[in-house]
């Protein structure tokens, strides 16, 4: 029996066409993903991402047990009103799952965690619990929504209550403002500014209905998926997974290894890691040609080592296939793809490939050289 | 509900079949394959003037979502093919029987046409489900 979001019957009402994800009905897409993903790149659009699991951790030793837990550092966060990104590693260092933290105040910390990996990420954490004066409570009785495109905090600020209204200004990447039972954080997973609003169930059906009204276009998972590749983001399970460490998945820029006396799990893991070296690194590739890269490819380099891509797909902005690929950390400027049994060149690159709303400078000069060649 | 021209001929893998008056055919995938497959992104068409067997893999349409391969639905030689679908695949999508059209291919042998179904049966047995 697969889940529903809050959100499930205003999905049917807004045309959405729902497939299983993670266990959960939700929205692939509401029409056409392509139209959906340049919504959010140029204009507006608003996801439903209830099927996210929120978990608070509260008590005494809130801290103590996250710093201990996260591979970033907690106490980064000076204040409440703060939220960061981290990995949660297993003593390997494997990737369990990566997250969001929210700082909300002195001895209460808000997780939200993937919707696929919830079982284990929550057996994980009370396991690691024992040990410390906390309590975790997962908040079913919230839903979330990310309203994401250049014009998203313009066109939400004002469905917003007054009482945040005077804050938002204000409101930088990655702080938040709560009330009661709402909180509202400048975050996102599409690389364009907007907001991650949770709120309750039963309030999420009118806001939705607002948000639609002022103009917000409904996206659909599909959309979210292109968008989250084009700006660089990894997804959990398919570029990353316990097999994985953060220094392989361009996440090294997440793991807090100052300060050292900071034990947290995974650490002595990584430290050997490092000391061994490290073999592998995700990139970005885009084709030279026309064509759309997939999961799962074979990657070739020119030395005749090989990779794989992680996760691939057509970009809309660049109108190019671009994909992540897991390769050997001596991988140069180009290298080819085995596309159904065909080798086809690709250039290597930062994984980034759209950063608000526009192509990369590193994208731009492989592109305009493209068109350069095509023209000789 | 997807559109299904009475006039036209069509395959369990969901390409469609006209015949022109030349006896040649023209070929394309069906509304209810294209909106399975979604936004299309990429179109590789078949080479001009190859052979190819009937149920071979001639040409590849691929949405974000997923590739998917376009079986020739007789045997003979590819006469034509639809540039305007390299820069334009959405052309598919928005139009799959008219301006979407993928190839044009001669006949090897004209009774491999009477293998082909008629609008009633490939609603029937393929596109009778929604979406």
């Amino acid at each position: 029996m697969s889940k529903k979001t809050a959100l499930y019957e205003q999905h049917i009402a807004a045309g959405g066409k729902m497939v299983d994800f993670a266990g959960w009905e939700m929205p692939i897409h509401y029409g056409s993903q392509l139209n959906e993903h340049h919504y959010i790149r140029q204009e507006v659009g608003v996801f439903d991402v209830s099927h996210m699991t929120i978990v608070d951790v509260k008590g005494a030793d809130s801290k103590t047990y996250l710093r201990y837990v996260l591979a970033n550092d907690v106490a980064k966060l000076k204040e409440p009103g703060k939220a960061l990104y981290t990995c949660m590693l297993n003593e390997q260092a494997g990737i369990i799952d990566d997250l969001i933290v929210y700082f909300i105040a002195k001895d209460c910390y808000r997780l939200v965690v993937n919707a696929a990996t919830r079982e284990k990420d929550l057996a994980w954490l009370n396991k690691q619990a024992q040990a410390f004066q906390i309590s975790l409570q997962v908040r079913t009785d919230l839903a979330i929504l990310a309203i994401q495109g250049p014009q998203a905090c313009q066109k939400v600020d004002s469905l917003l209550a007054q009482e945040f209204l005077a804050k938002l200004d204000g409101l930088k990447n990655f702080q938040f403002l709560m009330t009661k039972d709402w909180l509202v954080a400048r975050t996102g997973y599409t690389g364009e500014d907007g907001y991650e609003i949770m709120l309750p169930n039963e309030q999420v059906a009118k806001f939705w209905q607002a948000i639609l009204a002022a103009g917000i276009k409904p996206c659909g998972l599909g959309a979210r998926d292109t968008l989250r590749l084009e700006a660089g983001l990894n997804l959990y399970g398919s570029d990353m997974d316990e097999s994985t460490t953060p220094l392989e998945s361009n996440l090294a820029w997440t793991v807090a290894m100052q300060p050292e006396e900071r034990d947290f799990i995974g650490r002595s893991s990584l430290i050997k890691q490092q000391q061994r070296g490290i073999e592998h690194k995700l990139v970005g590739v885009v084709l030279a040609e026309r064509g759309v890269l997939r999961s799962h490819q074979r990657v070739v380099l020119a030395d005749g080592s090989s990779g794989e891509t992680t996760s691939g797909t057509f970009s809309p902005t660049l109108n190019k296939g671009i994909a992540l690929a897991r390769v050997p950390a001596s991988i140069k400027d180009t290298c080819q793809i085995d596309m159904r049994g065909k080798l086809v060149t690709a250039h290597v690159v930062k994984p980034l490939f759209v950063k608000q709303g526009l192509p990369t400078q590193q994208i731009n000069l492989i592109l305009n050289l493209n068109t350069v060649r095509e023209n000789l | 509900m997807s559109e299904i021209p009475s006039d036209l001929k069509y395959t369990s893998t969901h390409e469609w079949v006209r015949e022109e008056d030349d006896g040649t055919l023209t070929v394309g995938i069906t509304d209810h394959a294209q909106h399975l497959l979604g936004d299309l992104v990429f179109i590789e068409l078949p080479q001009l003037n190859s052979e190819y067997r009937v149920g071979s893999e001639c040409c590849v349409v691929e949405s974000v979502k997923a590739a998917s391969d376009v079986y020739a639905p007789v045997s003979g030689e590819v006469i034509a093919i639809n540039d305007a679908l390299t820069d334009r695949p959405e052309l598919a999508n928005s139009d799959p029987y008219g301006e979407g059209w993928l190839f044009q291919i001669n006949p090897a042998d004209p009774a491999e046409l009477d293998e082909l179904m008629d609008a009633d049966s490939y609603e029937e047995q393929f596109a009778d489900s929604e979406d």
